[in-house]
């Protein structure tokens, strides 16, 4: 692999980091305004509003970047850094296609993603300490609590996969995957998802952020084009949580002609999974945070536990 | 050590070696300020970079999958847990006092004695080994796999009987402290 091919390859998912998250918030906006029977933004870029991100992000440029008096400056400005950037480090090792379509082979990709993506977390606990704001504070500490609870399920869910292919490289995954994984994996897969959508803190696990409550958590304090690189690693949790979701139980680029369309399967399946954690939100109400914490010890826990059990039977008979 | 290090070419490292350094220079240094700063929650974010660059020089001895677990165990679940502790603890913006002052001697005595047991063992297995960084077989997830469940397996499940037992003794003692509250309370 030479310098040329990483940084070719470094581009293109720098690329892609930067259009698909905008591309999920433009069709939020819209899927959701549609779904409450409003038209949502219309007027930006002419048509159907298409323009509207890349003027709230102007928008968002203009502004003063605020730092409250009494924060703690360093760790304040660092916060949204940290958010954002383990997203962009996942997106390098998803593969989107066969034959090498991917920013970078990792050997023990599945680890990796899953460790990297725990990295995230810390931007939004920095941010609700430094801000020296109790409903950051309070943020904070929900988002630890939910960061730590769906951990678990979530690792056994993608260890159930890597037992199933008896790889844990990514690529090696999508390449085992046989049609009849969907049912083998089911519960899996859907143990896998949920547990992502509340590390991403995404509605109906959105406690940590909840905004009629306690103001947006830990980003309270934020403005101006800090405030917008949070709302983009939201994005980008989504895109990646959808991929993950995709390559792991959905068979990634598996489908019809996918020698030569493989990579239009991935994002077709990521751009359904994102449609849905968007109805998600629109159709559920926020859980509440005795609920969350028991949904994942006593409902996602055991099923993922039942899941690896499941894995393991039906790979030894056969 | 010093015959291994003579035999490969002291005077003309690789670019690994000197990265390898590098890094451990920046390991130590963020090592040192989590001790020395008076600022509880800093001191968790440098740990953060601790272990950070821990999980580099794994990388660096192609123990690729241990690196990713490190991060995995220790970046994303025990710093976690220390901050939301310390947040439960409302830890104060700017300076704080250091915490157990009475006890500073006798942590230094514990810290230098197990630095010392560790330094003799991880020296006298390692004499005059040597790792040819360019090789990533070495360390990959299907060699550590082999010999984690061939020659280690005994060792494995001594250690994750031992996990199970403090896991089954943290519940017991929440529990039984709980209960003794709630009848305090009646």
């Amino acid at each position: 692999m030479s310098l040329l091919d990483v940084c070719l390859r470094l581009v293109l998912v720098l690329g892609a980091f930067l259009v698909l998250p905008l591309l999920i918030g433009q069709t939020e906006h819209k899927v959701m305004a549609h779904m409450q029977a409003r038209v949502g933004p219309i007027y930006a870029g002419a048509f159907h509003g298409w323009a509207q991100l890349v003027a709230d992000g102007v928008k968002f440029a203009q502004k003063e970047d605020i730092v409250p008096a009494g924060a703690d400056r360093k760790v304040f400005k660092l916060a949204p850094a940290v958010a954002l950037i383990p997203y962009f480090v996942v997106l390098i090792a998803i593969p989107i296609g066969p034959n090498g379509f991917v920013g970078r082979t990792i050997d023990a990709g599945i680890v990796f993603v899953l460790a990297v993506m725990g990295v995230g977390v810390l931007g939004s606990l920095m941010g609700g300490w430094a801000s020296a704001n109790k409903y950051s504070l309070l943020g904070g500490i929900r988002s630890a609590a939910q960061l730590m609870a769906y951990e678990l399920p979530m690792l056994l869910a993608a260890a159930s996969v890597a037992m199933a292919a008896g790889t844990v490289s990514l690529p090696g995954i999508v390449e085992g995957f046989e049609w009849w994984w969907l049912p083998w994996q089911a519960i899996g897969g859907m143990v896998f998802f949920t547990a992502g959508l509340a590390e991403i803190q995404r509605p109906p696990f959105d406690m940590p952020v909840a905004d009629s409550e306690i103001i947006f958590g830990a980003y309270t304090e934020y403005s101006g084009l800090r405030f917008a690189l949070f709302l983009l690693s939201e994005y980008a949790g989504i895109l990646i949580v959808c991929a993950l979701t995709t390559v792991l139980f959905l068979g990634g680029w598996h489908g019809p002609w996918s020698d030569s369309v493989g990579w239009l399967w991935t994002l077709l399946k990521i751009g359904v999974l994102a449609f849905v954690v968007i109805w998600l939100r629109v159709s559920y109400p926020r859980l509440r945070e005795d609920q969350l914490q028991k949904l994942a010890w006593t409902v996602l826990v055991p099923l993922a536990l039942g899941q690896l059990v499941l894995t393991g039977v039906v790979k030894v008979a056969t | 050590m010093n015959l291994a290090v003579a035999e490969h070419g002291f005077l003309s490292p690789t670019g690994a070696e000197i990265a390898f350094v590098l890094i451990g220079l920046v390991v130590l240094g963020s090592a040192l300020l989590v001790v020395t700063t008076r600022q509880v929650v800093h001191a968790a974010l440098w740990l953060v970079v601790t272990l950070g660059g821990l999980a580099a020089e794994y990388l660096l001895l192609t123990a690729e999958f241990i690196a990713w677990v490190q991060v995995l165990i220790y970046v994303g679940a025990v710093v976690v847990l220390l901050l939301f502790g310390l947040m439960l603890t409302k830890a104060p913006i700017g300076y704080s006092e250091p915490p157990d002052s009475a006890a500073r001697i006798p942590a230094a005595v514990v810290a230098l004695g197990a630095t010392a047991t560790l330094l003799t063992v991880i020296v006298d297995a390692f004499r005059t080994a040597y790792l040819h960084l360019g090789d990533d077989t070495v360390g990959s997830t299907e060699v550590t796999g082999q010999s984690l469940f061939k020659v280690w397996v005994l060792p494995f499940e001594v250690l994750s009987v031992l996990l199970l037992a403090a896991l089954i003794g943290a519940i017991v003692l929440s529990r039984s402290r709980s209960r003794a509250h709630s009848g305090r309370k009646d």
